[in-house]
Formats: C-alpha cells, structure tokens, sequence
C-alpha cells in the first residue's frame, strides 16, 4: 500500500511545476496547458485523499472537474483562435490592449 | 520494497518528467505531447488507487478529447517556437520564488497532517472493483444528481460559446 503522504506530495510537486510552466511560458496555449497540468495535480490529490478516507466523494469531484476542464479547454481555445486571428501572434507579452 | 511502491515510483517518475519537458520543450506541440505522458502517469496512478472509473476518465476525456482539441489548435494556427523577450526573463525570477513557496507550503501542509492522514488508511467503502464503480454511478445520480445536471448545462454553454467565438464573421 503506498502511503497517501507520496501521493499529495507527488500532487504537490506537479502543482509547482505548473505553476513555474505557468510563469515562465510565452505562448498563450502553452500557458494553458500549464492550467490543465495543474489541474491535473489538484485531481490526483482529491483521488488520494478519496482512498484514504474510503469515501468516494473525492472521485465524484475529480469527474466535475474534469468536466469543467473540458468546458474551459473549449471556451479557451475558441478565445485564443480569436485572438490569434487578430493579434496576428501567440505571445503572451503582445497582447498588452489594457496597458496605458 | 512492495510492487505497488514500484510502480508508484515508476509513474511519479514519468509524471514529473513529462511536466519537467513540459516547461522545457521550446514547441507548444511538444508540450501538449509530454503533457499527454503526464495525463495517462496520472490515468495509472488511479488504477493503482483503485480508481478505475477515474482512470478510463483521465484516459478519454483528458488524453482523448482534450488534448486532442489542444493539438488540433496548435496545427490549425501553426504555432511556432517560442519568442523570448527581455521582460519575460525578468518575470522568471519571481515565477520561481513563487512556485517554490507554493511547493513548500503545500508540502509543510502535508507533513503536518501527514498523522492525521494516516489514521483511516485503505478500510473503507471501497472494496472491489465493480464496487467502487458502482456505488460512484450511485452517487452521481442519486447523491450528486442536481449538480449533475448543471454540468450539462454548463457543456452546453460552452458548445455554444465555442462555435460563437470560433466562427468566422464575412
């Protein structure tokens, strides 16, 4: 049996690097995918913590989860074609239309 | 050393690797593939939990649906390589103060209630395999079911909101 202590520290760990992917990526997609992996990690924690507490509560709200990625992905690359169609580019740091 | 720590160790290890290449990968389509290597680590780390509904989940709708539609982005807009610019080297200074900190906190949260985590381990409801899948399509649909129904609606919306965004006005 491995502990749940490895599990939440793996999701710990995959969070971290999301949020570095998060911070550190220039392209719009990659960042979102930098979202996605964080949200992955979020799951793993909620299905550990599931198992050890022998409930299944934590299972049905990785399911709502994923749902709700899949609406996000959707929305957001429907944004992001969008916006590639009238910045003409994907970097982040072009897309300053709020700036003063 | 046990298997199931085995391969615990095995999919943890290609899990944060393939974040690893995730941020190291310079072309977004080869991040979208090593965050599909993450996506299905992740699928057999619910197998070994006894998840297995989860996992078929993780396996079709994230690995499937999900980064296939990423995919399918990436080539219809024809990303390139990344640019570089002066100010994002900047920002990386801070970006890993922060996700340090973030790592540390949640892993001295960890450590702290490591005790208080332990106590309940492995003796629950979920026994057998078509148990547990089981009793989660009980609970969708009986405990869960309102919220359920909102996810449909909430999919909805967003079919909706995708076809409006991505059509192309004349």
């Amino acid at each position: 049996m491995v502990p749940t202590t490895y599990y939440v520290a793996l999701s710990a760990v995959l969070f971290g690097l999301g949020v570095l992917a998060f911070v550190f990526k220039r392209n719009i997609i990659s960042i979102f995918m930098s979202i996605e992996l964080m949200l992955n990690a979020v799951n793993l924690a909620f299905v550990a913590f599931s198992q050890s507490s022998g409930k299944l509560d934590g299972q049905v709200f990785v399911l709502f989860v994923i749902i709700v990625a899949a609406a996000e992905a959707a929305v957001g690359l429907g944004i992001i074609i969008l916006i590639a169609r009238h910045r003409q580019s994907l970097n982040v740091e072009r897309m300053d239309l709020l700036k003063l | 050393m046990n298997a199931p720590l085995v391969v615990f160790f095995v999919l943890a290890v290609l899990a944060v690797a393939g974040a690893l290449s995730l941020i190291f990968q310079k072309h977004p389509i080869h991040s979208a593939l090593s965050l599909i290597v993450v996506m299905v680590a992740l699928a057999g780390l619910y197998l070994l939990m006894g998840a297995e509904f989860v996992a078929a989940v993780q396996i079709i709708v994230y690995g499937g649906a999900i980064m296939v539609l990423f995919v399918f982005v990436i080539m219809l807009l024809n990303a390139g390589l990344e640019e570089h610019t002066n100010i994002s080297k900047l920002a990386g200074f801070p970006g890993i103060l922060l996700a340090l900190a973030l790592t540390g906190f949640i892993g001295a949260t960890v450590a702290r209630s490591a005790g208080l985590t332990q106590v309940t381990s492995g003796n629950g409801n979920i026994s057998g395999a078509l148990s547990a899948t089981r009793e989660l399509s009980t609970m969708i649909f009986k405990n869960f079911a309102y919220p359920f129904e909102l996810t449909s609606f909430l999919i909805l919306i967003a079919i909706l909101g995708a076809i409006v965004l991505a059509h192309r006005e004349n």
